[in-house]
């Protein structure tokens, strides 16, 4: 079996054992599934970005809510069906991290964090600031033709589970694809030595930017897919903890991995639900965990397998 | 006469109260080997970095093939077919020899990305070891990595910063062949410390003293050259060491 055959082979094997678990669990943890898919679709943005090009964005918040907030008042104000939504933000996603990347990559390391940060938080307040047209803090509930797609009725478990499965597949043999790619190469180049990578012959501005518009799409299809799927769309997921969630999912699973998003999500999930029966301080267990992965295992958990076992995972 | 490839008219560069670069004149023809010699600090090394684009000169003014190309930004200056080989190894130390070498390969838009890094690999004796990562291969084979990524450029001018720093005799006398093979279809401008190669090798030779130019001429002008013996091969011998 060659390399390239074995690669794809245990990805697509992934979805299968995905679209497996979809129709086995029972239906809260088929659900909790949909949502770490989606989340993980976020996380698979955030790693493509971070993980493989290298560069650290704390304002991963803002492409999510403006994918979310899109979607959801295009189906608020214009009565749009899911799937014009869910393009609109894609759209919002990849223009947002233009605008921003433009402005942003001007700076690297901490500067770049400070300057994607301000630029989330002007977002937060932007949502807040026009409440009349955003529902502010209390945000708003997508109206049931928002959650028609084909036919299916997205409010409904099974059409829903099924959904966000086929998005997280897209995105994650996309992200296969990409990283297995010449610009794949690129990109890692850009993180491994940014000097060397000019004295190749690439713009590092430019490579950057492109990565951060899929990064952006990434994240806004997922926040457009979370409107829609789960019904609500709120400022909350403006706010700087969803710029550091999917930074923590890629960590734990393991940056610069195309699946470790997916496991980083699923662990993080995991943990809080087992945390939840034992203790109300369910945060206090994730944090524990954090500090044992920095600790014990700072490449994640997947980059700890590919070091010792498997050195052709992508 | 050949043709003037690269030209440098009154490049000057200094940092804080140096002036690593002083109003240099240098003129690289089209197919030759140039090497570029001086003591330590003499500003060999920013002066190239002023041809590659790395940093911005103060003053004065760089053609390639007649065109100006002082405010071209250094990744469009590679395109264009200028190659740097850093001083100081800088390869990719997380990836494998092979996918440093098609970083090269495919900025350039090789069209068979596989034979093209094959090719460069072989060149230097490397391709055996194309799957190893490049951070785990001694600073001899690091060295002949950074040469390949320079070849693999398929540029028209080659700049090597110091490139037999570290080999073993043997890989020198390899560097030395393969080098001479490379023209007159590229351009080779060296720097180089090792005397032994530098008179083998150059056809001109371009002195450098605290950065302006002292001398320059062919290799036999340049030992019988009694300012470059007081200046450098006198004082301090740099060929022995």
């Amino acid at each position: 079996m060659t390399e390239a055959a074995k690669i794809w082979g245990l990805h697509l094997g992934v979805v299968l054992a995905l679209l497996a678990a979809q129709n086995l669990l029972p239906p809260y943890y088929a659900n909790q599934l949909a949502r770490v898919l989606v989340l993980a679709l976020f996380a698979m943005g955030y790693n493509i970005a971070h993980g493989y090009t290298g560069m650290l964005s704390l304002g991963h918040a803002l492409f999510f809510a403006v994918g979310m907030y899109g979607a959801g008042l295009a189906v608020w104000h214009l009565e749009w069906t899911a799937f014009p939504a869910l393009v609109i933000g894609v759209i919002a996603g990849g223009i947002t991290a233009a605008a921003v990347g433009l402005l942003a990559l001007r700076t690297t390391g901490v500067s770049f964090m400070i300057v994607t940060l301000m630029f989330a938080q002007t977002g937060y307040l932007t949502i807040l600031y026009f409440g009349s047209y955003t529902g502010g803090d209390e945000g708003f509930v997508v109206e049931a033709i928002g959650r028609q797609v084909f036919g299916f009725d997205l409010a409904q478990d099974a059409p829903r589970g099924l959904f966000a499965l086929a998005l997280f597949a897209l995105g994650l043999l996309a992200k296969l694809w990409l990283v297995r790619s010449p610009f794949g190469r690129v990109m890692l180049a850009m993180r491994e030595n940014e000097d060397r990578s000019r004295m190749l012959g690439y713009n590092p501005f430019r490579v950057k930017l492109i990565v951060l518009v899929i990064s952006g799409i990434y994240a806004g299809l997922a926040g457009a897919a979370y409107g829609v799927l789960f019904g609500y769309v709120g400022a909350s997921f403006a706010t700087v903890q969803y710029s550091i969630l999917p930074m923590l999912y890629a960590l734990m699973g393991g940056a610069g991995t195309v699946l470790g998003p997916l496991l980083g999500t699923t662990v993080m999930f995991v943990l809080v639900e087992i945390a939840s029966l034992i203790t109300s301080a369910q945060l206090l267990v994730v944090g524990v965990a954090l500090v044992c992965l920095v600790l014990f295992a700072p490449r994640g958990l997947l980059g700890v397998v590919r070091d010792r076992w498997l050195r052709w995972l992508p | 006469m050949a043709a003037m490839i690269l030209q440098a008219r009154q490049l000057s560069k200094a940092f804080g109260g140096v002036r690593a670069v002083d109003g240099v004149n240098f003129d690289l023809t089209q197919g030759e080997i140039q090497a570029l010699i001086g003591p330590n600090g003499a500003g060999k090394t920013s002066f190239v970095s002023l041809l590659s684009g790395r940093i911005a000169p103060d003053a004065g003014q760089i053609l390639l093939a007649g065109q100006d190309i002082t405010k071209m930004p250094a990744h469009l200056r590679v395109q264009r077919g200028i190659a740097y080989t850093f001083q100081i190894t800088s390869i990719f130390p997380g990836l494998s020899v092979f996918d440093n070498a098609a970083l090269a390969a495919q900025s350039r838009g090789a069209r068979d990305l596989t034979a093209a890094v094959t090719t460069a690999l072989t060149q230097v004796g490397l391709n055996d070891l194309h799957k190893k990562i490049a951070g785990s291969l001694s600073y001899g084979h690091q060295r002949l990595l950074e040469l390949a990524m320079g070849l693999a450029l398929t540029p028209q001018i080659l700049i090597l910063d110091e490139p037999t720093q570290g080999l073993a005799a043997g890989e020198i006398d390899d560097f030395t062949a393969l080098i001479r093979s490379l023209v007159p279809k590229m351009t080779v401008l060296l720097i180089e410390h090792n005397m032994e190669v530098v008179m083998d090798l150059a056809d001109r030779i371009t002195v450098l003293t605290q950065g302006k130019v002292l001398a320059r001429g062919t290799p036999t002008e340049i030992r019988a050259n009694a300012a470059v013996q007081a200046a450098y091969l006198g004082g301090h011998d740099h060929a022995a060491a």
